[in-house]
This record gives structure tokens, sequence and C-alpha cells, in this order.
């Protein structure tokens, strides 16, 4: 019997030809291969975003495993010694038996909380660079608005993981949500009782939000990051004007192999950080806290930090309540609903139309895949730098009771403070983000026309002081140039420009020869025959 | 145009083209143009490209190192709760440093591999944003135009009007599944304004015993609930009440100031109020001894304990609702009743105030 050939070295290619027979999948497949990214560190904070979320579903796959959502009283013997004989629900109960008793248990359930903290981190940050630099400018606005929808459903999924556990700081804040929820108007006892199956907290509404929490919110999660990609894959990236970049092309590595190495890394370096975290920072440490029980609340309650600024707000409103009778009934409209539920419903309006705003106010109706600098449109970077003011006052207030506790300061000192500071600040933030927009610019053109100050004073025989100055193109009698803007960044220091000779490798000793070259003659004017002083 | 004659041109099967220019031939039909690619040692094997590949074999292979420490620690460590300071506590931190380093030198690698062996490359790749070209806008749009007017749906009102309003309640019955078995009518039982004190129910500390006057110090609070089967439990949430005997002159200022149906509700110089903050329902227990204020640590609302409890500073809008309060003939204390207002956070139905001023 003859053996038959194997031509091992044939076989992926032969599998290729196959796939390809029934798929006819080479030019898409080489398309893909060949998709252009451009660079820039700024581009990278998305990648952070989903990469914890990646992370987040690998260990909360792990974590369901272990968590039992149950309400169900229960002792506990598990092997945390502080808390054996307590009465506490089934789900406190898993939690501390995945913390205490599962190997590994406590590492991944730091590790998601970690994660989820980063994820929300990034997705904010992210969201900056997109609105400092004018990313979500047509044709852009949807995967913008799609982006805004992220960030809540990261919210919600955020809160409901938090609410999870069952220890005292969750259920605090699950008290306080179903509080929001009763005060919206109209419908909420209605919702409020629905939610929680009856009176809070009843027994259903951690099963309710475990569903929620690994079900129907990642569901969500998942299909508006699939969205987000695909429009991006779509519409291309972006990128900075620079040489040879124009709003009809995009410079940069193809996906593979430039791209995918570095991005390969990337995500190592993600996941490492993460697990750095997790290992060496307690987060959330729940057997600190004991079973929620709604008689039961120690000073410094606060949430996870991305809920720190809704805590803010709720503290800095006034006690402002809406009370009326309406055929011979009594109505009212509780304070915790402005801060609550009005002002988040105002942060997701204003942010989802500002990109029909600007549109609509600067009158631009183009495409544009170029991005601006934030010091290049003053007016959007003090708006920007307003909300963001307005985001921190909300922040720090959030955790005004720590503030005032550690610096000695009054609490309701604090108080009044955050409620004054959220009304000055912001416009003190837009003048100051406006102003210093302008001063870029400025120095920016002043540098171009005059050139880079070199450092070397010099004085004219008349007595004069004055700075060299490097021109950065040819220029006219007065030492001008016309070098116009390009919307990038313009050099400003002479190593930019090469008047230094590079560095030599090497980190405690060189590891090459000096390269035996003739140095670039000095961009400056050569300095005149030094003369000898002479004292005569 | 141009573009098709060039691909007519180019044989792939051409002998003289070597890979890359197959390469390039297909990413220029990607409308990919490589218009920088060099190696980043152009001459194979120096000292400094061998270096760099010695960097990054050294970071992989103590990547390995470091995952073969995280293994052997997940398994070795020990990892079980023990009281007192112990290496079991060091179980977390060994595997979070070992999985991070891990990924680190991994990554490192990884990227130092991308960045200084891979080939320097500058490609560009054409946009062709924009909306599409008129005459595909004008046949869709005529395709779908086509697709109401197959249907008929313009022609025929009647069909048009009888399915909007057989689908409205198929809408419903969509919805209704979905959202029935979750609505509960706030309004039965009355569970936002009742809780589970009731007339000559005793109060009782969390372990469930009686309490007798004297057991509560001069100026002192203590957490009380409701002295029924689980009526410290989380079942009875809107229940937890504070306790508290004021000092004379406190108290005597408490009893002049008095307001509506707080009339009767202390007992001696004792008062109770409900220990759920009417403003978002936090437990507002921290007791500020001195200033007679109770202080809710969620958002700082601050209640006057000496005047009915009025909210002097932060969000809260409303006191706190007071206990009627007595003493049994077995000398505990029990409830007069049930607290008269709503306890806890505000909704809209909420019964108005009667004891505002």
């Amino acid at each position: 019997m003859r053996r038959r050939k194997i031509d091992v070295a044939a076989l992926p290619g032969a599998a290729a030809t196959q796939v390809d027979d029934r798929l006819t999948l080479a030019t898409p497949l080489r398309k893909a291969f060949n998709k252009v990214f451009p660079d820039h560190w700024s581009f990278l904070l998305g990648e952070i975003a989903l990469y914890s979320f990646i992370v987040l579903l690998l260990t909360g796959t792990f974590l369901a495993f272990f968590f039992d959502p149950s309400m169900q009283d229960v002792q506990y013997n598990g092997s945390f010694t502080p808390l054996r004989g307590v009465q506490m629900s089934q789900a406190y109960s898993s939690s501390l038996h995945l913390s205490f008793d599962v190997r590994g248990g406590l590492f991944l359930r730091q590790m998601h909380h970690w994660a989820a903290l980063l994820f929300m981190a990034a997705i904010i940050v992210h969201m900056l660079r997109v609105f400092f630099t004018g990313a979500f400018r047509k044709p852009r606005e949807l995967n913008w608005i799609v982006g805004i929808l992220l960030f809540w459903m990261g919210f919600l999924e955020g809160f409901c993981g938090y609410s999870l556990p069952d220890d005292a700081l969750s259920g605090t804040g699950l008290r306080i949500a179903s509080a929001i929820v009763l005060s919206i108007p109209l419908v909420g006892s209605w919702v409020a009782t629905s939610l929680f199956g009856g009176e809070f907290p009843g027994d259903v509404i951690l099963d309710r939000l475990y569903i929620t929490h690994v079900l129907l919110v990642p569901g969500a999660i998942l299909a508006l990051i699939t969205v987000h990609l695909a429009l991006l894959v779509k519409q291309m990236h972006t990128q900075w004007p620079g040489p040879g970049r124009t709003n009809r092309n995009v410079i940069g590595v193809r996906m593979f192999p430039g791209f995918a190495v570095k991005t390969t890394g990337f995500f190592m370096m993600v996941f490492a950080t993460i697990a750095l975290l997790a290992g060496v920072f307690q987060i959330n440490p729940i057997w600190l806290f004991g079973p929620y029980r709604p008689a039961v609340v120690s000073a410094a309650s606060q949430p996870d930090w991305y809920v720190m600024f809704l805590d803010g707000s709720t503290r800095l409103m006034p006690a402002w309540e809406i009370r009326f009778h309406l055929a011979g009934h009594a109505y009212m409209i509780p304070a915790v609903f402005w801060p609550t539920v009005v002002l988040p419903g105002l942060l997701t309006v204003l942010p989802l139309l500002y990109p029909f705003l600007e549109a609509r106010f600067t009158k631009d109706r183009q495409h544009h895949h170029l991005l601006q600098r934030p010091r290049d449109v003053p007016l959007r970077t003090g708006l920007g730098a307003m909300a963001v003011t307005f985001y921190l006052v909300l922040f720090v207030s959030g955790g005004n009771d720590v503030i005032a506790d550690k610096f000695n300061i009054s609490l309701n000192a604090m108080t009044w403070a955050g409620r004054i500071g959220l009304l000055i600040l912001p416009p003190l933030a837009y003048y100051l983000a406006y102003r210093i927009s302008l001063g870029l610019q400025q120095h920016d053109r002043e540098v171009l026309a005059h050139g880079i100050e070199t450092g070397i004073i010099k004085r004219a025989p008349d007595g004069r002081f004055y700075e060299v100055h490097q021109p950065l193109g040819p220029v006219d009698e007065h030492g001008h140039s016309a070098l116009e803007y390009q919307g990038w960044s313009v050099p400003k220091k002479m190593n930019r420009v090469g008047a230094l000779v590079p560095a030599i490798r090497g980190f405690f000793f060189p590891v090459e020869r000096a390269p035996e070259r003739e140095l670039p003659e000095a961009p400056i004017s050569p300095a005149p025959d030094r003369q000898e002083i002479s004292s005569h | 145009m141009s573009r098709h004659a060039e691909t007519e041109q180019f044989d792939v099967d051409d002998p003289r083209l070597n890979r890359f220019d197959l390469v390039r031939e297909g990413a220029r039909r990607d409308g990919v143009r490589i218009v920088h690619y060099e190696p980043r040692f152009p001459v194979p094997g120096t000292k400094r490209e061998k270096r760099v590949e010695r960097t990054v074999a050294g970071l992989f292979l103590l990547g390995g190192l470091a995952a073969t420490a995280f293994v052997v620690g997940y398994i070795a460590w020990p990892f079980h709760y023990v009281p007192g300071a112990n290496v079991n506590k060091l179980y977390t931190p060994v595997l979070g440093v070992t999985l991070g380093l891990t990924l680190l030198l991994f990554g490192l690698g990884i990227i130092l591999w991308g960045k200084k062996l891979l080939p320097e490359e500058i490609s560009v790749q054409e946009r062709h944003g924009g909306a599409s070209p008129r005459d595909e806008q004008r046949l869709t749009g005529a395709t779908m135009m086509n697709m109401v007017d197959e249907l008929g749906i313009r022609r025929r009102p009647l069909l048009r009007r009888a399915a909007l309003l057989g689908l409205l309640p198929v809408g419903v019955v969509a919805a209704a599944p979905l959202i029935g078995g979750f609505i509960q009518d706030p309004n039965r039982g009355h569970i936002l304004a009742k809780t589970a004190w009731r007339k000559g129910i005793q109060l009782v500390r969390d372990d469930m015993t009686p309490i007798r006057p004297e057991e509560v110090s001069i100026g002192g609070q203590m957490t009380v609930f409701p002295g029924i089967p689980e009526g410290n439990t989380n079942k009875y949430g809107d229940s937890p009440t504070l306790l508290i005997q004021l000092r004379d002159e406190d108290a005597a200022a408490l009893r002049n100031k008095l307001a509506g149906v707080n009339q009767g509700s202390m007992w001696r110089n004792f008062v109770a109020y409900s220990k759920i903050c009417t403003h978002a329902g936090c437990p507002a227990s921290l007791f500020e001894q001195q200033s007679n204020i109770l202080l809710c640590p969620c958002h700082q609302s601050q209640f006057n304990i000496t005047d009915n409890a009025r909210p002097v500073f932060g969000p809260a809008t409303r006191p706190l609702p007071m206990l009627p309060i007595t003493v049994d003939s077995n000398g505990f204390f029990v409830a007069q009743s049930d607290y008269k207002q709503p306890v806890g956070p505000g909704f809209w139905e909420r019964p108005d105030e009667t004891t505002q001023d």
C-alpha cells in the first residue's frame, strides 16, 4: 500500500482555500487586516474601558457560581469568626463565604470591584477626550449618544452590583434608592412598591437586582459596545492634524500586525493593573460593615466613586419641598426628587443634545475627521471646564463629612461651601479656561511668527538686551515668518527642531559609539568670535 | 476607472513579484497605501537587535516565572481565615502581585516586540465617508416607497385603521404579562403610612428584652424595636425607634413646644422618635448629646430633639415622627399607638403634616 503524502506546509493554505470556497472571505478578511489605526495616547482611553469590561465579564462569571442573592434569614457559621452566629441574609452569608472559604474568591471579588471602578473612570476620561477634541462632531453624533448610554448603563450595573452583597453599606444605598424612586411625582409609590415587592426592604429585591446585574444590563452593555465599535469601524477613526493628515484619509499602522500587537500588550497591562490593585489594595471589605439592618449605619457612608456626585448633590440640596392641596387631598414633591431624578435627567439630556446644539450655533454642517486642540475652541473648552467643575464640586461634597472630620472643619460650613461653590466655581472655570485657551493660541502664533525662544540673551552695542529667536521658516525683513497655524502643536523648545545631538543609548553604560558626524551647524546665527577682554 | 485598469494589469502570478508586492497590492485594493515600510534593523543580527531580542525573551521568561509563582501560591498558600496576624492574610496579595507581574511582564514584552522589532510602517487609508451617491439614494427610496404601495396601506384606509385599532390591545398584551406581575398597590394595608407599632406593644432592645425607664441613662439614647416576633428584623424596616431620656430642662423645653399630634406622646422625660430619616430613609442615629441634635450620616440632615425633632440643617424637610409611649403596669415601656404620621421619606400622595406650624 502506498502511503499518502501529507504536505504539512501546504495544510493551512489548503484549509484556507476550502473555507473561502464556502464563505467567500478573502476580500473582507484582508480588508479587516488592512484597516489603518492612527496612533495617539488619548485613543487608548476607550480601550481601557473595553478591557476592564472583559475583566468584569470573566471575574463576574466566576462570582456568579458562588453568590446566592436570597434574602432568606440564615445564621452565619463560616470561617470568619467575628461574625459567627450572627443572623444575616443568605446573600451576605454567601458573599462572606465567597470571600473567606473559596480559594481565590476574595481576590476575584476585589478584581471585579476594581475593574468596575476602572471601567467607569475610563468611560468618563474617554468621554472628556471625545468632548474636548470635538470627536463627537458630525458624522459621529450617534456614537457619542451610544457612549452616554454606555455610561448610564455602567452606572446602573455598578449600583446593582454594589447592592448585591447586602452588607450595611449596600443596604443603605438601596434604602436611599428606594427613597429616590418614592420621590417621583404621581407614580413614585407605585413604582417603589412594585420594585421592592411591597415595603422596603421586602424579600425579593436582591433576586431582581441579581438578574438585572448578571443578564439584563450586561446584555445591554454588550449590545451597546458592539454598536459603538461597529460605528467606529464603519466611520473610521478621527485623527490629529499633522503632516499629510487630511479630512479624507487616516494615517497610522495597519491592524495587523502593528496595532494588534500593541493593543494585546495594552490589554495585558490593563489586566495587570487590575490584578495588582485587587491583590494589594482592599476594596469594599463587606465583613467590616456587617449585615444590613435598617437601624444601623455608620459615619462616612460613601457610595462607589462614580455615584458620589449624586450623593453630593443630595447633600447640598436645600430643604425645599413642594406641598399643595388638590381636591381635598395633600400632595408633595420631596426635596430628594430634584438632585437625584431631575439633575441626572439634565445631565443626560444636555450632553445628548450637545453635538446638535453646537452644530446649530456654529452653523457647521461639515463632516469632521480631524480633531481639534481644546485651545482652538475656547468656547467648548470653557463649557467643558464648567461642567467638570460642577461635577467636581458635587463629587467633593459627596465626601464632605469625611473632609470635615479629617480637616477639622464644621460640617455645616462644608455644606455651605459646596452650595456656594456649585454656583460660583463653574462660571469662574469657564472664564479661566476660555482665557487660558486664548493665551495658548496666542503663544502658538507668536512662536510661528517670531520663532522659538532659544534662551540665549544678547546684548546689542547700544546696551539693549534681547533674546535670540530661532525662526521656524523663512523670514521677512522684520524677522517674521509667515507660517500658518496647522491645528497641531508648534515646537517651542530647541531640541524639538533637532538642535540637540540625540542621546546615546544605554541605561548604565553606552551600548553604541557616539556617531562620528559633523554637528549640524548651529541653528542660530554663529556666535561672534570671542575677543580677548583686554585690561587696557 | 484608473484603479480598475491597474487591477487588470496586476498579475498575481507574475514570478518577478515578491510576497510584499502582493501585500502592497492587496492593501492598495483596500484603499490603503503603505507609504513607508522598513525593518527596524536594516542589517539583521546586529548587536542592538540581539539586545532587544534578549530583552523581550527575558520579559517573557520572567513572566513565565511569575505565572509559576502564581500557580504555586494559589495551590500551596493557606487561604482560610484565621483570626490574628498570620500568613493566610497574605493570600490575596500573593495572588495579586504574582498575577499582576505575570501580565505586566508579558504586556511589556509584547509591546516592546511591537515597537522595537516589527517593521516601521506608515500607511494611509482613504476615507470614503459621507452620503451615498444620489442615484443610490433615489433607488433605495423608490424601493421603500414601493413597499408601502405594495401593501396598499394608503389606498385602503379601512385596513389601516383596523390594523392600528387591533394592534393597540395586542401591544398591551405584550406588556401586561411582563409588567403586570410586578405591580403592587402601595395603598393596600397602607404600607407606606403604617409601621409595626400598635397600642400596648413593648419597646424592646435588639435582643428582644423589654426596657424599664431606669435602664436609660439621663441624656442617653437607645435603639428600640417593636416587641413582636421578628420585630427587630428587616421585615419591619420602618419600625426602629430611638428612645431618649432628656435632661430635666430639655424635657421641659420640649413639653412647652409639643406640637399637634405629638401632644401626650412623651412619658415623663422620655421621648421616642422614629429612627428613619424623613429625607432618604437612612437611620438618623448620630446623637450629639451636648447640642441635642440627631444627625443622619447619609446626607447630614440634623434634627433638634428638644423641638419635635424639627430639621435644623441639611436637606430634610419634615421632623422625625414621634412615637407615643407610656409605661405599662409591669413597669416596661409600651407604645400608646402607631406613629401618627407616616415614617420615612416623602412621596407624592403622602398625607399632609399636621404638626407643621
